[in-house]
């Protein structure tokens, strides 16, 4: 077996007992994981200073950038916030999982710090790229035969090589953690959802390479193009379950944070588990959903994989709607809050950043890119969707008012634990999930009432005044415009607020062991309930909150059957 | 966060299983949609497309403007062309749409689309009907307009620093 060459017997890791989680911390993963987590906050910033530029040209009354600068910003921005930030932040979190949570070692630290630098070198090749030549103003797809610099796709590539192998470490972990007794029976279901991340993120990967290599190959001229359909079916088996895994990675998130912040356990581990294994299963399939207009696909192949098979991918999110606030429901009942329906909601720790990002991020992910990502990626639906911005407005929801929203919320609880510093500006911290949602809420929902009007994705000049027709866009565009740009500013704002924080803590904040769980709300505590099933404690908020929810999904969801039904040609 | 109890295969709650039930009915319904509109809908993903090359289609596309030719437009001069229902030819390369089309409402044509480099996308505006163009595929779009008035055709998918000058125009007369 591969793992009989790991040194079993000598365990050079040292650890500490962290006061607060009588968690086992290996010294050697606490710094892994602040490498990694450092390294995502700064790429997170550059990529936020690119969003702001080209929010900004974005809005027709400013026009910021000129044409160059425009398009090597969306590359930048794509790639620092859809891959580098993310990934980094999420192989902090599988070391995080993978040892710490098990009070196991990291298996191979030098191991580590040498993907930690494939990483980073592979990410700041592609930003100087992107900064230095409009040659790499190729878009985060780049979509051959379209052509970048060979260095562009070697950025990348070594990128992903290092995050390949980072992820094979943390299952080399969890094998170790097991053999020396670590482990007993089931891992957590946390860590059970980072695994299932990191599960997808080996296939994901896995296309990524058979994408990018021989676009790297053709722009050294070593082979003539790939095919342009091929391409984009294995760059989005690389660039969609990218997203997949950010997915699962965000959901092991929220049942941390719901624990962190409620005291909540998951209501039936089972319902739960099979949520994650139905992700693991079906969402691949996804990649179909970048590829319902090409030529070359039929029918068939299209309607099957972009339903996940039987959007079975979908019921897994589905039921991790209801479990998650079901938990939460149910702690909060069981500390005494049962007013009527939903008085365990008002209850609720809202100045908690832990609680509040949970929040935004489940209600930006569920609501907006939920919903509007099943009717994108609904295989007729997709002929007035595709490439306009309302694609953008929907994985802006997804991803960041989703993932990054949820990924930042838990940054506040590593600062004190991690990095054992206090965290500084609190009430900042309590807004700082608010004022972020805000901002994206709103760029989502300008892009997406923009795209609904024919704006397409990524034009730097929406007027077409130097083309050789106008374009008939209506007037109303500049107003959802605006919305979307009043959107970035704010959004922008609690970005900075995040930095802020983070950054003034880990910097300047008094170096100390952590003493409490929560950051500003009183602790929770656990009563003993002695008859689990009363009905005082079922989760009915939850279920009246599922409910109005799938009506809302309903309504949009046929609105846009309504849409391509009674106004469109006939299109066969 | 806790690890679970040994055994944690424990049946599920009432109103979980009932949520359980509503969700994936709600998914059949889903999945149910694609197929019924696929036989009763009236605008459907075109699955019709060919190989091709830039060199072929380019010859064809040329070839059906310089016989259906009816004008010219812009500094470029690009044909205005007239065709009658049936067969129509398209190209897209960096930055421009060849030809114009001059279609009659309520006919039905097929529209053989593909690029003669990079790839691009069809995007018909204000119609909001969006389709990939890419090289070596000829995509056939069987299309009857239902309203007449002057169409453009913006190129949505990115194909380098001129993609915001590339759009073109179909015509559509009663």
């Amino acid at each position: 077996m591969a793992v009989a060459s790991i040194p079993m017997d000598k365990q050079a890791a040292t650890f500490r007992t962290c006061p607060v989680t009588t968690f086992k911390v290996d010294l050697a993963a606490e710094k892994l994981i602040i490498a990694n987590a450092v390294a995502a906050v700064v790429f997170l910033a550059i990529g936020g200073i690119f969003s702001l530029l080209i929010g900004l040209t974005r809005v027709p009354a400013i026009h910021l950038l000129p044409a160059n600068w425009f398009y090597r910003s969306v590359t930048g921005h794509g790639l620092d916030m859809l891959v580098v930030w993310i990934v980094f932040f999420e192989i902090a979190g599988l070391i995080f999982g993978t040892a710490i949570m098990l009070n196991a070692r990291v298996v191979a630290p030098k191991f580590g710090w040498f993907n930690f630098g494939l990483m980073l070198v592979g990410a700041l090749i592609v930003n100087v790229m992107v900064l230095i030549g409009d040659e790499s103003a190729v878009m985060f797809t780049a979509y051959v035969p379209l052509k970048a610099p060979p260095l562009f796709y070697l950025g990348i590539i070594l990128f992903a090589v290092g995050a390949l192998l980072a992820v094979i470490m943390s299952f080399v972990n969890v094998v170790v953690a097991k053999r020396e007794g670590k482990l007993n029976g089931s891992l957590p279901l946390v860590v059970f959802g980072l695994i299932t991340a990191a599960i997808l993120a080996i296939y994901t990967l896995l296309n990524g390479a058979l994408a990018y290599v021989p676009a790297f190959l053709y722009s050294l001229e070593v082979i003539p193009s790939p095919d342009a359909a091929l391409y984009r079916n294995l760059m989005w088996g690389f660039g969609h379950p990218a997203q997949q895994v950010n997915l699962a990675a965000m959901v092991a998130v929220w049942y941390a944070l719901a624990w962190i912040t409620t005291g909540a356990n998951p209501i039936n581990e089972k319902f739960s588990r099979v949520a994650f294994i139905l992700y693991l299963f079906f969402i691949n399939l996804g990649s179909a959903h970048h590829l319902l207009v090409d030529p070359g696909l039929s029918f068939g192949f299209k309607a099957t994989n972009t339903s996940y098979g039987m959007y079975l991918a979908v019921l897994g999110s589905l039921i991790h709607a209801f479990s998650i606030p079901a938990a939460v429901e149910v702690a909060l009942r069981k500390q005494g809050h049962r007013q009527g329906l939903l008085g365990w909601l008002r209850n609720a720790p809202w100045k908690e950043p832990g609680f509040g990002g949970m929040v935004v991020s489940m209600v930006m992910f569920g609501w907006i890119g939920g919903v509007t990502g099943v009717v994108i990626g609904t295989e007729q639906l997709n002929m007035i969707v595709h490439n306009t911005l309302r694609v953008p407005g929907h994985f802006h929801a997804t991803v960041v008012g989703g993932t990054t929203t949820a990924f930042m919320a838990l940054t506040y609880y590593l600062i004190p634990l991690v990095f054992r510093r206090e965290l500084k500006f609190k009430n900042v911290a309590s807004w700082q999930p608010y004022v972020f949602g805000l901002g994206m809420l709103l760029v989502a929902i300008g892009f997406i009432a923009t795209g609904l009007q024919g704006v397409s994705r990524r034009h730097w000049d929406i007027s077409f005044a130097q083309a050789a027709f106008p374009s008939a866009i209506p007037g109303t565009v500049d107003l959802t415009l605006a919305i979307a740009g009043i959107g970035v500013v704010i959004a922008f704002i609690g970005g900075g607020m995040y930095l802020w924080v983070v950054l003034a803590s880990v910097f300047t904040g008094k170096k100390t062991e952590a003493n409490a769980l929560m950051l500003i709300t009183p602790m929770w505590s656990q009563p003993k309930i002695a008859d689990e099933e009363a009905e005082h404690l079922q989760p009915r908020g939850t279920f009246a909150l599922v409910i109005v929810y799938l009506f809302f999904f309903a309504a949009y969801y046929l609105s846009n059957w309504w849409l391509l039904g009674g106004r469109v040609w006939g299109i066969r | 966060m806790l690890a679970p109890p040994r055994v944690w295969w424990k049946p599920l709650g009432r109103l979980e299983k009932t949520w359980l039930y509503i969700a994936l009915a709600w998914c059949v319904f889903l999945t149910a949609m694609m197929p019924l509109w696929f036989i009763y809908g009236k605008q459907n993903v075109p699955v019709e497309s060919y190989r091709t090359t830039p060199e072929q289609h380019q010859k064809a596309t040329e070839a059906f403007a310089a016989k259906y030719k009816v004008g010219e437009e812009t500094a470029l001069k690009i044909p205005v062309v007239a065709p009658p229902p049936g067969d129509i030819y398209m190209y897209g390369k960096t930055w421009s749409w060849y030809p114009i089309l001059k279609l009659k409402k309520g006919q039905t044509y097929r529209l053989h689309l593909s690029s003669l480099d990079l790839q691009h996308g069809f995007s018909l505006q204000p119609s909001n009907l969006n389709f990939m163009v890419l090289p070596h595929y000829d995509y056939v779009i069987t299309l009857t307009p239902s309203s007449s008035g002057t169409y453009s055709v913006v190129c949505n998918e990115y194909c380098f620093v001129g993609h915001h000058l590339m759009v073109g125009k179909i015509v559509v007369q009663d």
